[in-house]
């Protein structure tokens, strides 16, 4: 199957519509909640709670044996929690700092989530195949219904996210100003760190527990660096998102053994990469012209300092000098030379150059700022 | 015991011992997540080793492995330079990209392999005794044995030969830099020990398991002491203890061994969180407490030096002028009377002169600022504390 066939399928097909759906959904409400964790320096409190996740899974199915996604879902969401809150208060009421504390969360819970799943899988009665999918997910197993709730859940979310989008957008910049204007931080806090739990909590299907991190920072890091507003990059990294669900979808669906999770990690890795390279602010292309350009306009400042010392012992400011006398300086260039007659600070005749009023203007300007840099 | 089951926990307090070591420094360098991010992109690393060698017993696996490992530490720290994005989200970039390869390398190439990924992230140590190592046709041991027990070795005379340069470049890197030995090489060092550690371990017990028994026993000492020293010789101790422990909970249970220890040491963790002296939450609450009390105790007697009417002064406007409840109220005023700072005649309260001197010289305090004063001064005033 190409990728022509995939699209004219998207449409017709029951299976591939639904998937294809569900992670463009997922990939909008990840990168959305994923821009609050990344600018509040919590990126890998995705990775932890992913993790931590298992063990409520894990549990919820012993208790109650049941294999209804949304409610090992529910497991999977208060254990979560539980792990979120938990590190709050390692970092807060004990030395250790918060790269220690999500490390030791992350693998504790993941270790424990493991040891319950083989304890599971040994059991005589056990009808456990459903919960491996969770490790890396299986957009395959996606229905309809799932569909539907992640898309009552992203609503959910949109919603209370315009509700407090002016306290969430203070908190996020200045969490000490919104403590004197009378919000209830904690409060606040604690929704938007519910909300990412949830996020991930919804994504733990399609992706997995492993790669759900990757899923929630990659389209916010990559609309970091086109914006430097909060709203645009909410929209920017949900955009970002869906696209890398429906293509990631794409292209797994249209090779053979290619499985969607990783696919779709992938294709927000380049996205993060392309944003990293050709944003025209922040861009590493851009940022590497702009001190390449710096470095020229440095260099023809300084011959044109070079020729005012020169130019300015004479009474005739336009007496013409030899270039061969610039060959005691280092910083110039044929090309130097060229330039400043473009910019009509000299004129070259033949083997002879003369300034002219304008250069001799600027270049004195140029002189006293440096004399007052001083 | 069987000799397999003696082997296997022999492995597992290897492989703690092991990970115990790189683990301390990581986490004391705050950089115990670059663990976690080693731990999984370790495994394009050794897919593409596999690939090279079809085999998966060659050495070439754990040196790729390692090599991919590094290539993550370089890869976090180039974009962290770029400032780009933040620190943490570096890692959170770089890690599931790599290891997303590694899945579809393995999914898309090596179907029929015995590289299955669950193996790599989960191991199975209950099969480690099985994996023999021959030389002359002779079985000298399980092989996962003997690379941890060289990997061990190795970390054991790095840690010892440069015990100095890893305690003061942890500390103080701009010391270190002054002193001449470049925190960067010893950081690197670090990186490539915790990377070959990973892979020797992952094989027995996961990458997961790595993670956890790299971070958690650290974390576990470092509750704790302060002490350079004892906090290796704690998070050993833990880590050996987990092992062994981890698995008879797993040989009862049934249920994997490398789950059951990091559930033992998540356990451990937790007790010692909750109950550590000084450091653990219930003894950080009990201070936590302790302080306020007292520092309301020293609003309470500065607002008696403060007013020498006896209306202020009388035991009942205490409730309204400072706006205490009144068992508050009443406990504060016991802990001031058992240290004799006040005396209550007919409900009035006054102060005597030992509270006067103590109120003078927390006036003092409260100018100066000093916080090691006011310890002293507790020390020198208090029979009870809060």
């Amino acid at each position: 199957m190409d990728l022509q066939e995939y699209f004219k399928l998207v449409f017709s097909d029951y299976t591939l519509r639904t998937i294809t759906i569900g992670t463009a959904i997922l990939g909008a409400i990840c990168g959305m909640l994923g821009s609050f964790a990344v600018l509040r320096k919590q990126s890998l409190l995705g990775d932890a709670i992913s993790h931590a996740s298992l063990p409520g899974i894990a549990i919820v199915f012993l208790i109650t044996g049941t294999k209804d996604t949304n409610v090992l879902l529910f497991g999977a969401l208060i254990s979560g929690l539980l792990g979120a809150f938990w590190i709050r208060g390692i970092v807060k009421n004990t030395h250790l700092k918060t790269d220690t504390a999500l490390g030791l969360i992350l693998s504790v819970f993941f270790g424990f989530g493991m040891l319950l799943l083989t304890f599971i899988q040994k059991m005589p009665n056990a009808n456990q195949s459903g919960l491996d999918k969770f490790l890396f997910g299986q957009a395959a197993t996606l229905l309809i219904e799932d569909v539907w709730f992640m898309a009552i859940v992203t609503t959910v979310c949109l919603a209370v996210l315009l509700l407090f989008w002016k306290e969430f957008k203070l908190l996020l910049f200045d969490a000490d100003y919104a403590k004197t204007l009378g919000f209830n931080i904690k409060f606040i806090d604690a929704l938007i760190t519910s909300f990412i739990v949830l996020a991930i909590v919804l994504g733990l299907q399609t992706v997995g527990v492993v790669l759900m991190s990757a899923m929630l920072l990659a389209p916010a890091a990559a609309a970091r660096q086109w914006t430097n507003s909060l709203s645009t990059m909410v929209i920017l990294a949900a955009v970002f998102g869906s696209l890398a669900g429906v293509i990631g979808t794409g292209i797994s669906a249209s090779q053979s053994n290619l499985s969607t999770g990783p696919v779709i990690v992938l294709v927000a890795a380049v996205f993060v990469v392309f944003s990293f390279v050709f944003s025209p602010s922040r861009g590493l292309l851009f940022r590497q012209i702009r001190f390449l350009k710096n470095r020229r306009d440095l260099k023809l400042h300084k011959t044109l300092s070079f020729m005012f010392d020169l130019v300015r012992t004479h009474e005739d400011k336009s007496h013409p000098h030899a270039v061969k006398i610039l060959n005691n300086f280092q910083g110039y260039t044929r090309g130097t030379l060229k330039k400043l007659e473009e910019k009509e600070y000299i004129k070259i005749h033949g083997r002879m150059w003369s300034m002219t009023e304008k250069g001799y203007q600027f270049a004195g300007n140029l002189y006293n700022q440096n004399i007052e840099n001083e | 015991m069987s000799s397999a089951q003696i082997e296997i926990q022999l492995i597992a307090s290897l492989v703690a011992i092991a990970c115990a070591i790189p683990g301390v420094f990581l986490v004391l360098r705050k950089m115990a997540l670059i663990s976690d991010a080693i731990s999984h992109s370790i495994l394009p690393g050794l897919v593409i080793g596999f690939f090279i060698t079809h085999d998966l017993n060659s050495p070439l696996l754990i040196l790729m492995g390692a090599l991919s490992g590094i290539l993550t530490v370089v890869l976090v720290e180039y974009i962290q330079k770029t400032k780009l994005v933040k620190e943490d989200t570096a890692i959170g970039l770089v890690f599931p990209a790599l290891f997303s390869i590694g899945v579809l390398l393995i999914a898309k190439n090596a179907n029929d392999v015995h590289l299955d990924v669950d193996a790599v992230l989960l191991g199975e140590l209950a099969f480690a005794p099985f994996d023999r190592l021959l030389i002359n046709g002779i079985d000298i041991g399980p092989k996962s044995l003997w690379i941890i027990g060289t990997i061990l070795l190795i970390t054991l005379g790095l840690l010892v030969a440069f015990f100095k340069e890893l305690k003061v470049s942890t500390f103080d890197a701009g010391l270190s830099t002054a002193l001449g030995f470049s925190p960067v090489v010893i950081h690197y060092g670090l990186m490539s020990v915790a990377s070959i550690t990973t892979v020797g371990a992952f094989d027995a017990v996961g990458a997961i398991l790595v993670v956890a028994l790299m971070i958690a026993p650290a974390a576990t000492a470092y509750l704790l002491t302060n002490d350079l020293k004892k906090m290796l010789v704690f998070s050993v101790f833990f880590g050996m203890f987990s092992a062994i422990s981890g698995y008879w909970m797993a040989h009862y249970l049934d249920a994997s061994i490398s789950g059951s220890m990091i559930t033992v040491l998540g356990f451990v963790f937790f007790l010692v969180y909750l109950f550590a002296p000084n450091r653990g939450l219930f003894s950080v609450l009990y201070r936590n407490k302790q302080q306020q009390k007292e520092v309301q105790l020293l609003t309470f007697l500065l607002h008696l030096n403060n007013h020498t009417e006896k209306k202020e002064r009388h035991l009942n406007h205490l409730n309204e002028h400072i706006n205490w409840h009144k068992i508050k109220a009443k406990a504060v005023v016991d802990l001031a009377e058992k240290n004799n700072m006040i005396v209550i005649e007919n409900q009035i309260i006054s102060l005597t002169q030992k509270g006067k001197t103590f109120t003078e010289k927390a006036i003092d305090y409260i100018i100066t600022n000093d916080d090691s004063e006011i310890e002293s001064m507790k020390k020198d005033f208090f029979l009870f504390r809060g």
